[in-house]
């Protein structure tokens, strides 16, 4: 079986979590009924809940379970958008991932919204100059700042306690899909109004998430139907998924630590190894604070397609990062906003590690990494 | 052997890319993105890049038991075959893509990046067969004449065909819907891709008019009497009969045809079929698809110059780097551009580029 560099992506899911979901499925009710099996389904949903917002450092009522990742940035994005018709202008970071920058983009060119986006530095960090200064000239048509927690490609941890310093009593969104389960992730703390997580990047189901929403907001809803989540997002509720997802929130955060240095440890091999066999190769994001299983690097002078084809074929799954429909790689969007060239970018893959990785995954991508570069030549 | 089968996500090239993989081959299916703005969906028999094609070929693969990539070939695509086809529009010429595609796409970028990732070959779902002979490994018709695709293949050199590998040539095409079946690929019903890939749309006046402009010029006769206005001279094919709006009848209602297009003045010359008919076929640029033909002597054969022409019988010479074709009856209506293919019999000698007819 091929080596699984691709935790970013999505990541094994956790047996605890596994076993979790096998146990709710068996059981019968709708969470909303009023009747012994509703309520049993009930208490285990809000059971859950409870737990993810005690690990995410927020209260129970400001969680409200969407159907992923996407769907939650959708949510907030659009949500606070239309729920403040008298502000038209949302700014953004360039290195979201299309999750935020889709929907914000549709805005622009169906709603009329104006769209600002605050640039980054060269390690991937939103310039927070820029961005005051962007907010200074603009306040008063804010709707919404909406800055990534963790960057998905190359891993920087970005300043999210300075944006909402900044933003003063704008609503600032972050999408934390990335951080949560890998760094401490703490949303009253950070004073954000809105936070997306999802469960299958910390050993949880595919098919859950939650946008955390501060409590009293009311945004404007994407679904309409029977208003199960704070009448913010309706939908029978997924009590197998949020079950699960909470099973895995707990394991996870448990060994927080652990996994942490674990998975630092791991990279700080895999640059080693990879610096050792390829001297030319840069390791893009590296000097910012960041998460610890990204490895983002460039090998000038090859083209990532051929990398990633022979990787696959010597048997290491990696990626580049993102992958639009079609399966056609394009150069990131994300090394563009860092100043990296479009040959740079273009010559760059993601390998990212999770708690799963072992020493001889390292091992491997060590011995044909080089192979695999030398031939990925133009 | 190790082999890239192209995959376009029709019944085909899954076939092909199936047979290969059975006979034990180590086989990896590669679909060809040609567009950096695809179509979602397919729209009837157009197109072969829309992103359902994509998934189709996936899906293919996935049955088939292979490794599946994309690879982004639309910069190369662009700049040899598309900025080509309008190029040859504007100088009045009427190219044919699918050869330039198989000239410098299907057979030159994927089977060079092919052999950089240590494969020998490319397989594709074309139909024409390769024969090992004692002359070398040679190009011949496939044996479903309806199908028979060896005259947009005819643009490979000897060393691009000792890569390609045609593993349907020797299939009629109903066989191989059926083989599809059977083997359980569901692409087995899709219908075969007609026109021209990158113009899903099928109006090829329309979309070279957004490229050219749509400058209007005169309609003339034979004597240079104005008998009609166009509206782009390069919409304009040779022998084409339709659409020409005259304004000035003939006598006798007698019908006209484009005789000639001329970029420069932007004319388009009309008149009758008579004056459409050709025996002199001169082309340039040839490519050998297996041994040089004796140089200055008189060959007999057979040229063919459209994809599914016919085959007319033909004296021809040539110096190498051009081939010149007497043909025993004439043909009418040939345009510059189109590709001048010769066979022996069943062999395909070579191909060249028309550029003079008389």
């Amino acid at each position: 079986m091929a080596i699984y560099m691709d935790h970013a992506a999505t990541t094994p899911m956790l047996p605890a979590a596994i076993n979790a979901y096998s146990r709710q499925m068996a059981e019968i009710g709708n969470a909303s009924s009023l009747h012994a099996q509703g309520r049993a389904v009930r208490k285990a949903v809000e059971e859950s809940r409870e737990l993810i917002a005690r690990a995410a450092g927020c209260d129970a009522t400001e969680i409200i379970f969407t159907g992923s990742g996407t769907e939650a940035n959708n949510l907030a994005i659009k949500g606070f958008y239309w729920s403040n018709p008298k502000k038209n202008t949302i700014v953004v970071s360039t290195i979201e991932h299309h999750a935020v920058l889709d929907p914000i983009q549709w805005l622009e060119d169906h709603e009329n919204a104006k769209v600002i986006y605050a640039p980054v530095d060269s390690c991937g960090v939103v310039n927070l100059e820029a961005l005051a200064k962007i907010v200074d000239e603009n306040r008063g048509q804010i709707a919404l700042i909406a800055v990534m927690h963790s960057n998905n490609e190359v891993g920087s941890l970005q300043p999210i306690s300075e944006v909402v310093n900044i933003a003063g009593d704008i609503p600032v969104h972050t999408d934390a899909v990335q951080s949560f389960g890998k760094v401490v992730f703490d949303f009253a703390a950070l004073g954000v109004t809105s936070a997306t997580v999802s469960a299958h990047k910390l050993g949880g189901p595919l098919g859950v998430a939650a946008l955390i929403l501060k409590r009293g907001l009311d945004i404007t809803p994407l679904l309409h139907g029977g208003g199960q989540e704070r009448d913010i997002r309706s939908s029978t509720v997924n009590a197998p998924g949020i079950v699960s997802f909470a099973t895995a929130v707990d394991q996870t955060l448990m060994n927080l630590r652990d996994n942490y240095f674990k998975v630092s440890e791991l990279a700080n091999q895999l640059r080693n190894a990879i610096k050792t066999s390829i001297p030319t190769a840069i390791f893009n994001g590296a000097d910012s604070e960041r998460l610890p299983g990204i490895v983002n690097v460039t090998f000038p002078g090859t083209k990532s397609e051929t990398l990633l084809v022979r990787l696959d074929l010597a048997g290491v799954s990696a990626s580049q990062g993102s992958a639009c429909s079609a399966g056609v790689q394009r150069p990131s969007h994300v090394l563009l906003a860092m100043g990296i060239c479009e040959d740079d970018a273009d010559a760059t893959i993601r390998f990212s590690l999770g708690s799963a990785s072992t020493q001889e995954d390292i091992n491997t991508v060590a011995k044909v990494i080089a192979d695999v570069v030398e031939k990925a030549k133009l | 052997m190790k082999i890239v089968a192209a995959m376009s996500g029709g019944v085909d090239s899954a076939v092909a890319a199936a047979r290969i993989a059975e006979e034990g081959h180590e086989v990896i299916g590669v679909h060809l993105a040609l567009s950096s703005n695809p179509q979602k969906y397919r729209s009837g028999a157009r197109g072969c890049c829309t992103i359902e094609d994509s998934h189709d070929a996936r899906r293919a693969a996935d049955m088939i038991g292979i490794p599946f990539y994309i690879w982004d070939m639309a910069e190369e695509f662009h700049d040899s075959v598309v900025e080509n086809f309008i190029e040859e529009y504007a100088n009045g010429r009427t190219p044919n893509p699918c050869l330039r595609c198989n000239e410098k796409i299907k057979f030159a970028a994927v089977l060079e990046r092919a052999k950089g990732l240590g494969f020998d070959a490319v397989a594709t779902g074309h139909y024409a067969q390769m024969r090992e002979t004692e002359r070398g490994r040679l190009m011949y018709r496939a044996v479903d004449p309806g199908k028979d695709q060896s005259y947009v293949l005819a643009v490979l050199n000897e060393e691009q065909l000792s890569g390609a590998l045609f593993p349907l040539g020797d299939t009629v095409k109903d066989h191989v819907r059926i083989e599809a079946k059977k083997r359980g690929l569901y692409v087995a019903n899709k219908p075969d891709s007609h026109d021209i890939c990158f113009i899903p749309s099928g109006n090829n006046a329309g979309w070279l008019r957004d490229r050219l402009g749509s400058e209007s010029g005169p309609i003339v006769d034979e004597d240079g009497t104005q008998v009609g206005e166009h509206q782009g001279a390069y919409t304009y094919t040779i022998g084409q009969r339709r659409g020409l709006n005259l304004s000035v009848p003939t006598e006798g209602g007698i019908p006209r045809y484009v005789l000639k297009i001329e970029p420069k003045s932007n004319t388009v010359v009309v008149g009758a079929r008579e004056a459409l008919a050709i025996s002199h076929i001169e082309g340039e640029k040839a490519i050998w698809c297996g041994p040089l033909p004796e140089l200055g002597m008189a060959h007999r054969g057979h040229a063919q110059v459209r994809a599914h022409g016919t085959a007319l019988p033909c004296e021809y010479r040539t110096d190498g780097v051009s081939i010149v074709a007497e043909l025993d009856e004439p043909l009418f209506g040939l345009a510059t551009g189109q590709g001048l293919v010769i066979y022996d019999g069943d062999r395909v000698v070579g191909s060249a580029t028309v550029n003079a007819t008389k």
